[in-house]
């Protein structure tokens, strides 16, 4: 890849990925951190995560400028066209994964029953897997990877599984205990959150191989079984 | 590399020297009525001299030789027998400076459909001029000086003058190189505008050094680099999504 011979130019695509790279980070931290305050029914940590989606809505602001002002300042055209639009539309997607740390954080207070609720401990699991897939998707924009990117969706189906097969396990037990159903349903919209995550971690990845190939990915690439949460 | 249409103008294998210097090397390329064709690339690639092989513009430069099969409607425009004055009415040409004649508006656009006998009587005459500068988006701000000097109009419609001078003899092809370069963004704009509404009735084929502007007014996109044709195809995909990396390098602005 040549630099522009304008140098501001390229300064200004460095820029926006670097506030993509802190934006996703960010992201990352906010997920894992929810988790983390709800495994140790930490209010305090919790409350941190509330206030600090703030900062991510930030910085989508900044990247909702900076692209902006590259369109109407560069007129960029071809793969930094693709690019532009594409950190335009991933720090939507970024600001909306902290969103869902958000409410995971907000859940926490209603969710004090140590130990008592077996599919507690699996949660954490499945959070990395997300938060795995947000990671390695912000990796291969910034390696600009179509083929890091594909194998991100691909992995998209696993924590549809595991949302799956944890709604199963998790209606089981409050039929069997009944006196949870409340922090369990509390439970179940954590899963779905992590789940959602997992599909925005996907579309990301379907806006980095658009920006760094030109071409949308085929449904094959995605792998295409139809799961309960489609 | 030809993208299946009626062809008005057709271009093959053409090869231009200027003298022992090879400017254009083995380029084919066809122009249809219904889309407006940018050639784009660096300075020096050879667009516009391609551009003036299709009205035998180079004619006029003793040094320069064009070989190759340039065909309009079919018709060898290098044979023999063909009218030169006939093939620039048919094949017309816009240039980079407005280059209106020293003499009034009217007879500036009334100068071609005279000289190739296209009206049978005064009246006749008139309509013309009026509908060409109609066309050229011109008429409603010269009605009432028809007889001031060309020259003395803006640069902005000073072109399109020009415009309405070159389609005054109903030309089937316009040649326009970089008909913008000498003018401000809204004198730009009626350009684009024009060229825009003329599309469809003239195969136009414009040489910009202006991406947003060739991206903005054609339909399809060719891109020369060094005398020769690099990429050529559908304007939207040119720009979003170029298949070869010179093309990209230079639409991006990384060029060199």
């Amino acid at each position: 890849m040549n630099d522009h011979t304008v140098k501001a130019f390229d300064a200004d695509i460095g820029q926006l990925r670097g506030l993509i790279a802190q934006m996703g980070g960010m992201a990352e931290h906010a997920i894992a951190g929810a988790m983390e305050a709800l495994r140790r029914h930490d209010l305090e940590g919790a409350q941190l995560i509330i206030a600090g989606d703030k900062k991510l809505d930030a910085l989508e602001l900044e990247v909702e400028q900076l692209a902006v002002r590259i369109i109407a300042l560069r007129a960029p055209l071809a793969d930094d066209l693709r690019e532009v639009v594409a950190a335009l539309k991933i720090a939507g997607v970024i600001e909306r994964i902290g969103d869902y740390a958000k409410n995971i954080a907000k859940r926490v207070p209603s969710i004090d029953s140590h130990g008592e609720i077996e599919p507690l401990s699996v949660l954490p699991a499945m959070s990395a897997l997300a938060v795995r897939m947000v990671h390695d998707a912000l990796d291969a924009f910034a390696a600009r990877d179509a083929d890091a990117a594909v194998e991100v969706c691909q992995r998209d189906r696993e924590v549809d599984d595991f949302y799956n097969s944890l709604f199963r396990v998790l209606v089981t037990h409050m039929m069997e205990n009944p006196r949870t159903i409340g922090q369990v349903t509390q439970l179940l919209f954590i899963a779905k959150n992590l789940e959602r995550v997992g599909d925005h971690a996907t579309n990301i990845a379907e806006m980095i191989y658009y920006a760094a190939t030109g071409t949308h990915m085929v449904e094959r690439d995605r792998g295409t079984l139809l799961s309960l949460t489609e | 590399m030809s993208i299946p249409n009626q062809h008005k103008i057709s271009a093959q294998h053409v090869n231009v020297w200027y003298g022992a210097k090879k400017a254009i090397d083995d380029v084919s390329l066809d122009f249809g009525s219904d889309h407006v064709t940018s050639l784009i690339g660096p300075s020096g690639c050879g667009k516009s001299t391609f551009l003036r092989t299709l009205n035998r513009m180079n004619d006029t430069i003793p040094a320069a030789k064009v070989e190759g099969d340039i065909t309009l409607d079919g018709e060898d425009i290098y044979a023999p027998e063909m009218d030169v004055v006939q093939l620039r009415a048919r094949v017309g040409m816009v240039f980079q400076k407005p280059n209106p004649f020293p003499k009034s508006i009217f007879e500036n656009v009334a100068y071609g459909p005279r000289i190739h006998g296209l009206a049978g009587n005064k009246t006749q005459l008139g309509e013309i001029v009026e509908r060409s500068l109609r066309r050229a988006g011109l008429w409603d701000e010269v009605k009432d000086r028809l007889t001031d000097s060309g020259t003395a109009l803006s640069g902005g419609q000073q072109q399109r003058l020009c415009i309405a001078r070159a389609i005054a003899v109903d030309p089937e092809v316009i040649l326009m190189d970089e008909p913008c370069s000498a003018l401000d963004p809204i004198a730009t704009a009626k350009i684009e505008e024009l060229i825009h509404e003329l599309k469809g009735r003239y195969a136009i084929v414009i040489v910009t050094h202006n991406m947003q502007q060739a991206a903005r007014v054609s339909q399809r996109t060719a891109f020369f680099h060094l005398g020769t044709l690099i990429e050529y195809g559908a304007t939207s995909d040119i720009f979003t999504n170029p298949r070869q990396e010179r093309t990209k390098d230079y639409i991006t602005g990384r060029y060199g």
